[in-house]
């Protein structure tokens, strides 16, 4: 390794770097600053600003830091007369064709050009010719333009083309007539497309909700994590006043480097729709009235005692979507077992509980996300990663194209990728067993072993599904993951065994990628029917979600803005819940669907709004502080359940924060807090064909109440396609 | 040849032999390098402009992105994207021609088409390009190139009879 090492001197300070690196990123390790405008770690070099001149020793030029190798005994100089010239005068340039519109431009304040222009500008114009126009383009509901801006970086060109995967935008025209564009007019339509915006270095592409709804120096950075998906992504909330103004990524390179999905970029402005809950409201005389908190928590605990004592505990239901903090679903998992509750589910978008006993501790993808670049195969069963994890299928892409990870799928419809498939089956939903188990039987071939019992009655396999056998043999880091798709088929436990088979036989990872962003944590936290927070066994399960919802019970909670039939996809649930003698529904939203069927609506606030954690696919715990300041009276999830349990007369419900809470579940993890998933399959389930129902596509837009009141991303062209049924 | 299917159908079965050719040329992987020549193809194909249409089917037969496609048309000044005259003529107006007299010559083939620099003619027959560089002919200057054919040692005189036989 040693011959990798290069020596040279910045400034006339020795350092080190490794062959092939480029100046800029010698420097950037060494804390030299080195203007720059199109370079960026994440992406190709284009060498095209011309920021980042530098002088070289023995170079006839100055020579740009992003482009130029490092070379044993080199001498660089960053700020030179010579580097500075060269510097100012390419800044010159840059501002030649530039609009003075700073003021109104919604990038003032946090502009890499203005930044850069203070430290390198002049501060008067030899330019007294006219500047030049360009005409804004319409990149879609997210996405803002004002290209008269632009400096031709082109970090946004090589975002489409490089991450995500499908070239949107290009440099169209030459000299002074280009422009970036789309030539025809279309919207910039991929899932990650937002991240031009941070790319973005001056005010060209800007966020559109956001735009002229504040200023950089007015908002405060919140840390934030976004609960729309079980990656984890770490986010910045922008917040002015208590309110959360805008959302940016946060880099995290173990989880998603430095991009966010649209979905968790543009998911804030849902937090204060229209149907947002201010007040606490009670069903007087057949209406739902607003009142105070007092009334409204006495009229719920009243509710549940009652119903409690008419029918039983075992009649009634508690429901929370996955996307609360952990702290919230411990306390509701506890306010529920204490008042002997055994019927508790996150689990909404789930058909086939079967086989739950065979669930690992948490829904984990077995390896931490970042390995996935490193991975030799992988084998997605029932997933459409783009919908489901967008950054997630960022870095399978990733190991695809880069690592040449053999990838393969196994889905009811073929989906589109964006980068080499080594081999994929799309099949009839309720042919993806006997395909999958058919593809297990190849692998068993090819592996020389016994067919193991779930795959015995598998049909002799055809080319397709050997050549999907032999994408996952193609070296010794395999991974099998059951998607979101899986998660909901009709016969999971069938689809389970065969892919845990099939893992087995391959000495592959299991993984899961649950839907919702805290899957993990409601899992931890036991919020489950079969068992206990950490895992603990119950004796006597209660019902599974789909029961609950399909076969009326006497009363319901429903936790965390839960619109029953959009969240669990049963069109039926409105009407059993109709039928019940007492709903609770603690909810930062009031929709229509909880309007006509709640008794007691308690204003709760959302992801931005509490303090919590949530646990990701890795089994990482992350916490926050709450963000942005609560709407109108709503308070945060775990007050109201901690209050709601002290009325209940249950013990234990005195924590002082969240923070009580989770030192509580995390005493009761044990070892296993912050643990990875153990998500080896330890079931026995034979397969015994689906249950009814069919599998539907669960559209990214639609995921939860937040995403599903974000206007911009109701405008989007992904969000009007129509809900598959495959 | 490639079977046209798609977008790709709107090349003819002539073009298509044609960009094959140029295709044919460049490693495996490496198709999109033709694209410049593919464009030549189906601007001829089109008489003398390209449409979005036309280099989407360009982009589909060369299996690249269409933006791609759009980029490289756009950026060379022989590829036209929006409709103009069927007989392209771009007179030189670089320092050699220049200095012989090329201003004369474009003065005069403006007067004589009735149109600027940049346009057509009404009847579409003619298109006079807004600027042409040097094309390597300044032995024989002023010259101009209609339709890929020289025509050097230019008169205004010259120039009429040029026109006059152009169908």
């Amino acid at each position: 390794m040693s011959q990798d090492i290069v020596n040279l001197e910045v400034n006339g300070v020795a350092v080190q770097g490794r062959k092939g690196q480029m100046i800029i990123q010698v420097t950037d390790a060494a804390d030299v600053y080195v203007p720059r405008f199109c370079y960026h770690e994440k992406l190709s070099v284009a060498a095209n600003c011309r920021m980042c001149l530098v002088e070289v020793e023995k170079a006839p030029k100055p020579m740009p830091a992003c482009a130029t190798p490092i070379a044993e005994g080199m001498k660089v100089y960053t700020k030179s007369p010579k580097a500075i010239a060269a510097q100012k005068a390419t800044m010159e340039f840059l501002l030649i064709n530039h609009p003075l519109d700073c003021p109104i431009c919604d990038q003032g304040g946090e502009c890499e050009l203005q930044d850069l222009a203070m430290g390198f500008g002049r501060d008067d114009a030899r330019f007294a010719e006219r500047k030049r126009v360009v005409k804004d383009k319409n990149l879609g509901p997210l996405v803002s333009t004002d290209m008269t801006r632009c400096i031709h970086c082109t970090r946004c060109v090589r975002f489409t083309a490089e991450i995500a995967g499908v070239q949107e935008l290009g440099t169209l025209g030459r000299g002074e007539s280009m422009q970036i564009g789309t030539w025809v007019e279309k919207s910039v339509d991929h899932e990650l497309s937002g991240n031009i915006i941070d790319l973005c270095p001056v005010g060209a592409l800007n966020s559109k909700p956001f735009r002229f709804h504040g200023r950089g120096w007015e908002m405060v950075q919140q840390p934030l994590v976004s609960p729309h998906d079980a990656i984890g992504t770490n986010l910045s909330g922008h917040v002015r006043r208590g309110q959360l103004l805008r959302v940016v990524p946060r880099q995290n390179e173990a989880i998603n480097e430095a991009w966010i999905a649209d979905r968790d970029r543009f998911s804030y402005e849902g937090i204060y729709a229209a149907d947002r809950l201010e007040t606490p409201l009670v069903r007087q005389g057949g209406a739902l009235l607003p009142t105070d908190w007092e009334t409204a928590l006495e009229a719920a605990a009243r509710g549940l005692k009652q119903t409690i004592a008419a029918s039983g505990a075992g009649r009634v239901g508690v429901l929370a979507l996955p996307l609360a903090t952990t702290e919230e679903l411990y306390l509701l998992a506890r306010l529920a077992r204490g008042l002997g509750i055994p019927n508790l589910d996150h689990r909404l978008r789930q058909r086939d509980f079967r086989d739950q006993d065979a669930d690992p501790l948490f829904p984990g993808l077995g390896v931490p996300i970042a390995a996935i670049e490193q991975l030799d195969a992988l084998l997605v069963v029932g997933a459409d990663l783009r919908q489901e994890a967008p950054v997630l299928a960022h870095r399978v892409r990733k190991a695809a194209v880069k690592n040449k990870t053999q990838v393969a799928f196994v889905n009811p419809a073929e989906f589109e990728h964006l980068f080499p498939v080594a081999a994929s089956r799309a099949v009839p939903a309720l042919a993806m067993v006997a395909e999958l188990a058919s593809i297990g039987r190849a692998v068993a071939e090819a592996a020389g072993q016994p067919l193991p019992p779930a795959l015995a009655s598998a049909a002799t396999p055809d080319a397709g599904q050997r050549a999907v056998a032999s994408a996952l043999l193609s070296g010794p880091k395999r991974l099998v993951l059951l998607g979101g798709l899986a998660e909901r088929h009709p016969a999971y436990a069938d689809l389970r065994a065969v892919a845990a088979a099939i893992a087995a036989l391959a000495g592959a990872t299991l993984g899961y990628l649950p839907g919702g962003g805290n899957a993990a944590g409601a899992a931890l936290a036991g919020l489950l029917p079969h068992r206990d927070a950490g895992g603990r066994p119950v004796t006597g399960a209660g019902r599974d979600a789909g029961s609950m919802l399909t076969q009326g019970l006497d009363g319901y909670v429903l936790f965390g803005g839960l619109e029953p039939a959009l969240d669990s996809g049963y069109a039926e649930s409105e009407a059993t819940l109709a039928g019940a003698r007492f709903v609770l529904a603690l909810s930062p939203f009031a929709p229509e669907s909880v309007r006509r069927h709640a008794h007691v609506v308690l204003p709760i606030g959302t992801f931005a709004e509490t303090s919590g954690s949530f646990v990701n696919v890795e089994g990482r715990w992350q916490t926050f502080a709450a963000a942005a300041r609560l709407v109108g009276e709503a308070r945060p999830g775990w007050k109201v359940l901690r209050v709601l349990g002290n009325l209940l007369n249950l013990p234990g419900f005195d924590y002082e924060s969240s923070e009580a809470v989770r030192a509580e579940l995390v005493a009761l993890l044990g070892g296993r807090h912050g643990q990875a998933a153990e998500t080896a399959y330890g079931g026995h389930w034979r397969v015994q064909g689906p249950l009814p129902g069919a599998l539907a596509e669960a559209p990214i837009y639609q995921s939860d109440p937040v995403v599903r009141r974000a206007p911009a991303l109701q405008q989007t062209r992904a969000a009007a396609r129509p809900r598959a049924v495959y | 040849m490639t079977d046209a299917q798609g977008p790709a159908a709107l090349l003819n079965e002539h073009s298509r032999h044609e960009i094959d050719h140029w295709r044919a040329k460049f490693p495996e992987g490496r198709q999109r390098s033709a694209v410049i020549a593919a464009l030549r193809v189906a601007q001829h194909q089109n008489n003398g402009f390209l449409t979005a249409e036309l280099m989407d089917a360009v982009a589909a037969y060369l299996a690249m992105p269409p933006i791609q496609v759009y980029e490289v048309a756009s950026f060379y000044s022989m590829f036209e994207t929006k409709p103009v005259g069927r007989l392209h003529v771009s007179v030189c107006t670089n320092i050699a021609c220049m200095l012989c007299g090329a201003e004369e010559i474009v003065a005069h083939v403006e007067r004589r088409l009735g149109i600027k620099t940049g346009e057509s003619t009404a009847d579409g027959k003619f298109f006079l390009k807004r600027e042409e560089e040097c094309l390597a002919a300044c032995n024989n200057a002023p010259m101009m190139m209609i339709d890929h054919v020289y025509y050097e040692n230019l008169t205004p005189e010259k120039v009429d009879q040029v026109l006059d036989r152009l169908k």
